[in-house]
């Protein structure tokens, strides 16, 4: 599947709360009344309303078209402010620099006891690659842009690498709570959120799990702040309550669709539409596209063995888009044979009937009968042979 | 000459369920030594010619078997990988695809512990030496026996980079697809030097794409130890950070992974990179040229 799987903010503290991090007290809320109760619950101390969305940047982001000056999370004092801030946040989509220009609908706000804070730490755990082991990395700043922080002052982040077998050992997590400049009255509370970390990213196969800020409060209390955790989509089939708290609100339509159909989809912004056989090729197509001056719409690859439905439904995705002004079929037969293919394209044109051009490529197995199968059709196919020519006439076709 | 498989070497399937049969009939039908499969609970049996055993180390006893094709679907993969090593089995190529990270975390520390073990993939097509031997999924006439060492992250790219060096007139000598996952067996670095020791290989082209610095760190290796002509590509140049292309470890996170930056990496070392997917078996083509 081409997605990995995030989950909100609440869902990854409830996850590592369960395991012994300490986080601060909220409430979910789906109502701006429900978020009145909350704050009252919670004592009626100072609050933060944080708006439950998977894309990063909240608290810069706006609300489309509010007319307010306020991102995604917004600390409140006072009763009477609950609601009419709730209310714009359910009310209109929030727009961070990861949710694109539409924004994103907000169902769900975390509403949550205020913490005064006194220090930040960034700690998060990853799997790298190059060790083929899981880390994890913590930062003495917190609330930064990690990206930034390991780009710019790799020095500033600490990294220890975690056995799968064995998890974070105790000493590990002590000798990075010291190097991080927690208190001897703090390091054990450090210790027993990094723990958590770690047992949740083992235990539930993640891919990134992150908490930042990690914060101290003035009294000296150590808390998990906001937390975010991907999950690894291949070992989904043996976590089936995590797969329950996925929020199909927060993925893109087509995406969706074409996971359940076994392809691999991502939508892009171009008019070009790339049907292709293996991700190689098919981000390959994506880049001779654009070497010829034009722009894909998507990735597509329907994978080495694409039957007749699959390859329809492709064509279905493809084309509601309706920035999709043609549409370019790469196959490389190699298991999957040009014949077949051949008869599936045709099954899948007639089927939902197509109203841009359709450039097709095709060479490996059966190459001759799969061109001879197009051609006698007599339906507007446009052959092309070999990348750059198939390139070439896709970008022309869509001008 | 060749790397890591030959006419001699003999071949066990792991895994003979519908794909893994398929291809178990096309590799011998290549000419590749298939001496049986691995079902547990099928031992004793046949299926189409070849001898079912319960465990590889009861297949390797009876064949004599040194390399391995899975097809063990993902949840048991991991084991299979393990089960194929602790029989002492050198080439391991896993085909599955979709195994957890953190299986193949555990797999690649356990396998760490066995002395010369060769692990291709998980999430790979497998490899070839034309003529010889085909232990995975790639279409065998496409091939065609001759000095050129291939290194492919992807499947159907490397067919087309195999199959536009065929039509130059240019073999191969190996083609070895190492997977497409964030964690495997056997990296750029690791073929690029056996590339370099093999007599039998002339020059080498490299196909790799976005996501993590594998190609950055290949680009500084070739340029300290590979003397061979090395032309390359990067797939993705067009892919958005954030998301997974197709291919588990093929995502531009973090900052680092972009065709871009491998493309700059590469280009430094002197390596010739293709700018257009069209152009993979002429600029192998160019570096020859440059060498004489």
């Amino acid at each position: 599947m081409g997605w990995s799987m995030k989950i909100h903010e609440y869902q990854a503290k409830d996850l590592l709360a369960a395991e012994g991090a300490k986080i601060p007290a909220g409430i979910i809320a789906n109502t701006p009344e429900e978020a009145v109760k909350a704050f009252d619950h919670l004592g009626g101390n100072p609050v933060v309303l944080k708006a439950q969305v998977h894309a990063g940047g909240r608290g810069k982001g706006r609300f489309k078209d509010s007319g307010k000056d306020f991102g995604g999370v917004k600390f409140i004092t006072k009763r009477e402010d609950i609601a009419p801030i709730a209310d714009v946040m359910f009310k209109y989509p929030l727009v961070t620099l990861q949710t694109g220009a539409e924004g994103q609908k907000v169902s769900k706000i975390l509403v949550q006891s205020a913490a005064d804070i006194s220090r930040e730490i960034y700690l998060g755990m990853v799997l790298d690659r190059a060790e083929g082991m899981p880390i994890m990395m913590a930062c003495a700043d917190g609330g930064v842009d990690i990206e930034e922080v390991a780009q710019k002052h790799p020095e500033k982040l600490l990294k220890m690498a975690i056995s799968p077998e064995t998890g974070l050992l105790a000493y590990q997590a002590r000798k990075m709570a010291f190097a991080l400049g927690f208190t001897p009255e703090q390091v054990p509370q450090a210790e027993a959120i990094m723990m958590a970390l770690s047992k949740v990213f083992l235990a539930q196969d993640a891919s990134l799990a992150e908490i930042n800020p990690l914060v101290v409060t003035p009294t000296g209390e150590v808390l998990a702040l906001d937390a975010k955790i991907t999950f690894d989509d291949n070992a989904l089939f043996r976590h089936p309550q995590i797969e329950q708290l996925r929020d199909l609100s927060e993925e893109n339509p087509s995406e969706v669709r074409a996971a359940k159909s076994g392809l691999s989809f991502v939508q892009m912004s171009g008019n070009i539409g790339c049907l292709v056989n293996g991700a190689g090729l098919a981000m390959s197509t994506m880049d001779i596209i654009k070497y010829h001056g034009g722009e894909p719409a998507n990735f597509l690859d329907v994978g080495g063995g694409a039957n007749k439905e699959q390859v329809t439904e492709a064509f279905r995705i493809l084309l509601s888009d309706p920035n999709v002004k043609a549409v370019l079929v790469n196959i490389f037969g190699g298991i999957m044979k040009c014949d077949t293919i051949a008869n599936a394209i045709l099954a899948a044109y007639k089927e939902v009937g197509f109203h841009v051009p359709l450039v097709v490529r095709l060479e490996g197995t059966n190459v001759s009968e799969g061109k001879k199968i197009l051609q006698e059709s007599g339906l507007k196919i446009i052959a092309a042979e070999g990348l750059t020519d198939a390139a070439k006439k896709v970008v022309a076709a869509a001008k | 000459m060749s790397i890591l498989i030959d006419k001699n070497t003999k071949v066990l399937c792991q895994g003979l369920g519908k794909a893994g049969t398929f291809h178990a009939i096309q590799c011998r039908e290549y000419g590749t030594q298939v001496v049986g499969g691995v079902v547990p609970g099928k031992g004793g049996t046949t299926k189409e010619g070849f001898p079912i055993f319960n465990t590889v180390a009861e297949a390797v006893a009876k064949t004599g078997a040194n390399a391995t094709m899975i097809f063990v679907p993902p949840p048991g993969a991991a084991d299979a990988i393990m089960e194929a090593a602790d029989a002492g089995i050198k080439v391991i190529v896993a085909i599955t695809e979709g195994i957890p990270v953190l299986d193949m975390s555990r797999a690649k520390r356990f396998l760490a512990t066995k002395p010369n073990i060769r692990l291709i993939g998980p999430n790979c097509p497998g490899l070839i030496t034309p003529g010889q031997c085909k232990i995975g999924i790639m279409p065998g006439y496409i091939h065609k026996p001759g000095t050129i060492g291939v290194i492919s992250r992807s499947g159907t790219l490397t067919y087309e980079a195999v199959w536009q060096l065929t039509n130059l007139g240019l073999g191969q000598s190996t083609c070895v697809g190492i997977g497409g996952d964030p964690i495997i067996g056997t990296n750029q670095i690791d073929v690029l030097k056996m590339f370099q020791d093999d007599a039998g290989t002339e020059a080498i082209l490299m196909m790799g794409e976005i996501g993590g610095t594998a190609e950055e760190e290949a680009a500084a290796y070739i340029q300290k130890h590979v003397t061979k002509p090395v032309a390359a590509f990067i797939a993705g140049q067009t892919a958005p950070p954030g998301k997974r292309m197709g291919h588990a470890g093929a995502i531009i996170s973090g900052g680092t992974g972009s065709a871009q930056d491998k493309m700059a990496a590469l280009r430094k070392a002197g390596i010739l990179v293709a700018e257009s997917p069209a152009d993979l078996g002429i600029t192998l083509q160019k570096a020859l040229k440059n060498k004489k």
